[in-house]
């Protein structure tokens, strides 16, 4: 049997006997999600690492072809219920683009305006989860404290904790009132007041730092290799941001930056993502402020609700009643391709259309989705007690990956 | 809303070199999608080419069926991250099959970053991709080897509100 001979400092002799076997982490619920990953070790270090996903499998994509178009919107949001806002927002983008519908620069605004709120939401998630792989408790607790402070603000706007399904073809649902603005601009203060907090108990905390600098790190050239997306690719020295690339709803009319780390580690996914926020509250502080009058829904169906209708809802609660046309249009043949930069990475969707009342193919590529051979790159290698320091780090969320 | 493509937009250049080099079809449906149309033999010629001049990753596989024609088609989605005005396009890179001879080429050579989509285009339409060095089922459970659902044969049965006893 091979064995090995470490010397510490102190003279001590500690025998090394390699000892090699498989695992499997979950897939009960490792961390946010069913999902197994399958680990083969020697010692404590990954041989490798094979991720199974599809425990948390919705068919989004099987069953888009059964589905009228309005009636797809809850499904894409199912994958990323605390990110639905992007979801619906990236299929939402095909469908007009098929369409040819122009959108009010009113509704571009508070579509911005929800996607940014839904971001911080989700990265405050994301922390929260990483903290308690790392056994930070309280970061956890934090994390989703704060994160509920943004949900009821999602609340206020569209009537939903998660899973709104604010966005629709030509606009969104509901109009911003000073209310929601006044909430928003509390919400602001409370996290920046918060964020410094984070900093001293969580972010610069010296055991953080310990588990997550140099742990997974992935190089530029990795992470182009292997596709990576949103934090996680800028975290390796990739300048690429869809809402910078390509700008959609109202972020070409707000002034932003995009945080980028060169190091590559878990540590500066964090970093990334905790200058996000911050940017994000700028980007709605500009919202809040910038916001022009108009109405919320492209005229072309605006038209189309019956007087009554609109009197009752519109004049007096500023919200949108369905017009009939969208239960069951048949968009003209043709596909899109759309793409958003959802709170963990870019979201692409690619719709075909057929001229019928559903989708000919729709194909969902969810940031999370693009993840899983990075996760399993970035896994090989490294330490057994780091794995769950990778994953929370590149925020890896199973239902996202399996759609 | 449907912008027509610059003359001399990249994404027109990118694909006029590919469409004079390899004599197939393609076109810059706008300044920032396009698509090219190809057929599987050539493609992975086509893919090294773009790769030279940029293209350094893969967004999405897609496999789409046709039983009209009895045909497949895989689509890749490609773009660039290091740079930065390739990164303002998405082209689409096509290529068909038959049903007979459900085979590709894989793009894992080329694009690492196939490797998932590939994976579950194979597991959800039974496309082979020849040359991908894990192609296994991803996200179905084991009594789905062989079956392929996102084929149109493979029909959703949807339950009436109330279930009941079949009669």
């Amino acid at each position: 049997m091979l064995t090995s001979q470490a010397e510490y400092p102190s003279g001590m002799e500690v025998e090394i006997v390699p000892v090699e076997g498989e695992l499997n982490v979950g897939p009960q619920h490792p961390g946010s999600g069913h999902m197994r990953i399958y680990v083969k070790l020697n010692g404590d270090i990954i041989v490798d690492a094979e991720l199974d996903p599809g425990y948390v499998h919705r068919a989004v994509e099987k069953l888009s072809e059964v589905r009228n178009y309005m009636h797809l919107i809850p499904l894409v949001e199912r994958p990323a219920i605390l990110d639905s806002i992007h979801m619906n927002l990236g299929y939402i983008m095909a469908v007009e683009k098929i369409l040819g519908v122009d959108v009010p620069e009113r509704a571009l605004y508070l579509r911005t305006l929800a996607a940014e709120v839904n971001r911080i939401a989700s990265h405050l998630y994301g922390t929260g989860i990483l903290a308690i792989f790392l056994g930070h408790s309280t970061g956890f607790m934090w994390g989703f404290g704060d994160r509920e402070v943004w949900v009821e603000v999602l609340q206020a706007l569209t009537g939903a904790r998660v899973t709104n399904s604010y966005i629709i073809p030509g606009g969104v649902r509901r109009d911003l009132t000073p209310a929601i603005k006044e909430m928003i601009e509390k919400a602001i203060a409370y996290q920046r007041k918060k964020v410094q907090d984070w900093y001293k108990i969580f972010v610069r905390n010296p055991n953080i730092r310990d588990r997550l600098e140099n742990v997974g790190v992935m190089s530029r050239e990795n992470a182009i290799k292997w596709g990576a997306v949103g934090p996680n690719l800028r975290a390796s020295g990739v300048y690429y941001d869809v809402r910078k690339i390509e700008p959609y709803a109202a972020y070409d009319k707000v002034d932003f930056e995009i945080p980028v780390y060169k190091e590559g580690d878990a540590y500066a996914r964090l970093l990334v993502r905790f200058e996000e926020i911050e940017q994000s509250m700028r980007i709605l502080e500009q919202v809040i402020k910038n916001i022009p009058e108009g109405n919320i829904l492209s005229d072309r169906f605006f038209k189309q609700i019956p007087p009554t209708r609109l009197k009752k809802w519109w004049e007096g609660q500023r919200r949108i009643v369905f017009p009939g046309y969208y239960a069951s249009f048949r968009p003209p043949k043709g596909e899109a391709v759309s793409r958003v930069e959802a709170a963990r990475g870019e979201l692409l969707y690619y719709v075909v259309s057929d001229g019928s009342p559903h989708p000919y193919r729709l194909r969902m590529i969810t940031p999370s989705y693009r993840l899983i051979q990075v996760f399993q790159e970035l896994a090989k290698g490294s330490r057994y007690a780091d794995l769950v320091a990778i994953y929370g780090s590149l925020d890896y969320f199973p239902p996202e990956a399996d759609r | 809303m449907a912008q027509q493509a610059h003359p001399q937009s990249i994404l027109n250049n990118v694909i006029s070199q590919v469409v004079a080099k390899f004599k197939v079809i393609g076109k810059a449906e706008s300044d920032r999608r396009g698509f090219i149309q190809v057929d599987k033999s050539q493609i992975l010629q086509v893919a090294e080419f773009l790769k030279s001049l940029g293209y350094d990753h893969v967004k999405s596989v897609t496999g789409i069926d046709y039983p009209d024609t009895k045909e497949f088609e895989v689509v890749y989605h490609i773009s660039s991250y290091s740079n930065i005005d390739l990164a303002k396009t998405i082209l689409a890179l096509k290529t068909r099959t038959k049903y007979e001879d459900p085979k590709v080429p894989s793009l894992y050579s080329i694009w690492e970053s196939v490797w998932t989509g590939e994976r579950e285009t194979y597991e959800m339409l039974g496309i082979i991709f020849e040359g991908h060095p894990d192609l296994r089922r991803l996200f179905l459970p084991e009594d789905f080897e062989g079956v392929y659902p996102l084929r149109k044969s493979y029909k959703l049965k949807t339950e009436g509100l109330f279930v009941d006893k079949p009669s």
